[in-house]
């Protein structure tokens, strides 16, 4: 594999606004442009537009590629409707999560999944086997589609300034097919923030004149460019998994509190069934570590990986923390055993380099937006 | 981005300053306060630890992680500077100003701090 990392067809413009870069799954995205701490509150009281062109797109076909969908997934993919996403998880056999999914409805018979950057080769290739005996189609379409959001309370009013695209009458999680800014796009209701806001799929050629034209409409509202560093705060304090850190292979979607997402009762089989049919029963009866939200008592902040102590025993290891910008404290979310995962348990801290600071244990999520 | 020319750069990227008295006052770079992004929280030697020039002495916290804090210099700290500690942004604010970190009397400094100039090439900016 080439070491250098790939570009969006943002890059220059990223750098023309002095955003500092990161490597992240083998991309060169913006990690901030200036202060994180701005671009985060800016996104929860008024607008942040992302590059999110890392995200994998992979296209299915076909007279069959809802059932199809339905067999290599663990949601119910047959019941989204025409325009609408679903939120969803493909698992490997042994009901391991190999990653979670926004799936939208794109036609009668076409759909677009889209993964995680990391993750969208492997993504890809699961469907690719999984696809045999279907009639449908599975295509590579990450160099097909820019990925742009506009996330924020402001964002309906920056967007209704861009397109004539009907925006009331799309609801949270779902999708259509519009123009932008003069720009043909795929319109989504989704996000990864906690707000309101939009997921805007275009070409690649398209994506600088996209990223101008809602610069310029969101200017009177407060819009300012946002890197992956805030996206992280944002999701974290929203109690939004991120994979590789709430999600593992290691874990069923059962052990990361995520249940809800595996449909038994759809039709025919599905990779993993078994597997999570006994995951289910054991999170109900004997369940092993829980997922739950952590905040600091002072203000060290916790990191992936760090333990979780309690009468000086490890109980359980934080996956993500940060300083959460609304909170104005540490946050963090940790699985811990099953016995300390009660919100108010007392004497729980995490290990911050050898000092036990002590933590109140939260549900999730730490932020939600009054509606 | 300029580092004040009468400063004097360590290459962990903290400024001393003119010794006065025979103290000397320490901070860390923009480029530093840059590449570490927000600062959240400043853990900072106290007042009459002796400090070793390039050991640990406290450590920097941000929003993506944490770093440790060296010391450019040797000799027993003076001062923390309480506002960093109350408002750590000042650290990204105002590097080489109101966001100082510590004062140490001075017994011992490396041959090898850089000048203003030779941090700049050194950090490349």
């Amino acid at each position: 594999m080439s070491t250098a990392p790939r570009l969006t067809a943002l890059d220059a413009l990223h750098r023309s606004l002095g955003a500092t870069m990161t490597d992240f799954a083998g991309w060169d995205m913006p990690l901030r442009y200036a202060s994180e701490r701005d671009e985060h509150n800016a996104v929860r009281t008024r607008a942040g537009l992302f590059d999110l062109s890392h995200m994998g797109e992979i296209t299915v076909t076909g007279p069959e590629a809802a059932a199809f969908l339905s067999y290599a997934l663990v949601g119910n993919i047959a019941t989204v409707g025409n325009g609408r996403a679903r939120y969803t998880m493909i698992v490997q056999e042994d009901g391991g999560i190999v990653d979670d999914l926004i799936v939208y409805r794109l036609g009668e018979s076409e759909y677009m999944v889209v993964a995680n950057a990391g993750n969208a080769q492997i993504v890809l290739d699961a469907l690719t086997e999984r696809v045999g005996g279907f009639d449908a189609e599975v295509r590579d379409d990450r160099d097909a589609y820019a990925l742009l959001a506009v996330q924020g309370p402001e964002s309906p009013a920056i967007m209704k300034a861009v397109t004539d695209a009907d925006l009331d009458g799309l609801k949270y999680y779902a999708g259509l097919p519009g123009t932008v800014a003069g720009v043909p796009a795929l319109i989504a209701r989704t996000g990864y923030t906690g707000e309101d806001g939009f997921e805007l799929f275009v070409a690649p050629e398209h994506a600088e004149a996209l990223w101008r034209a809602l610069t310029e409409a969101g200017e009177s509202h407060g819009l300012i460019p946002c890197g992956l560093s805030c996206r992280d705060t944002l999701r974290l304090e929203a109690g939004m998994p991120l994979y590789g850190h709430e999600l593992t292979t290691a874990l069923t979607p059962f052990d990361a509190g995520l249940g809800r997402v595996v449909k038994f009762e759809k039709e025919g089989d599905f990779v993993g069934r078994e597997a999570l049919q006994a995951a289910a029963e054991r999170a109900e009866s004997a369940p092993p570590r829980k997922l739950v939200g952590l905040i600091a008592e002072g203000r060290r902040v916790p990191r992936a990986g760090f333990s979780v102590v309690a009468d000086g025993k490890v109980i359980g290891e934080v996956t993500s923390g940060a300083p959460s910008p609304t909170l104005g404290k540490p946050i963090a979310m940790a699985y811990v055993d099953a016995a300390f995962a009660a919100p108010g348990t007392e004497g729980v801290g995490v290990d911050i380099r050898g000092t036990h600071e002590p933590y109140e244990v939260v549900a999730l999520p730490f932020y939600k937006r009054q509606k | 981005m300029s580092n004040p020319q009468q400063l004097r750069y360590s290459k962990e990227h903290e400024w001393l300053s003119a010794v006065e008295d025979g103290v000397a006052t320490i901070g860390i770079t923009e480029y530093a306060a840059n590449a570490l992004g927000d600062v959240v929280y400043a853990q900072l030697p106290e007042v009459g630890d002796t400090v070793t020039a390039g050991e640990t002495c406290g450590e920097l916290e941000s929003t993506k992680s944490v770093s440790d804090l060296y010391s450019p210099v040797t000799g027993e700290v003076t001062a923390a500077n309480q506002d960093v500690v109350d408002d750590p942004s000042l650290v990204n604010s105002a590097p080489f100003e109101g966001g100082w970190l510590f004062k140490v009397r001075v017994t011992e400094e490396p041959a090898d701090l850089l000048s203003a100039d030779e941090y700049t090439a050194f950090s490349g900016n």
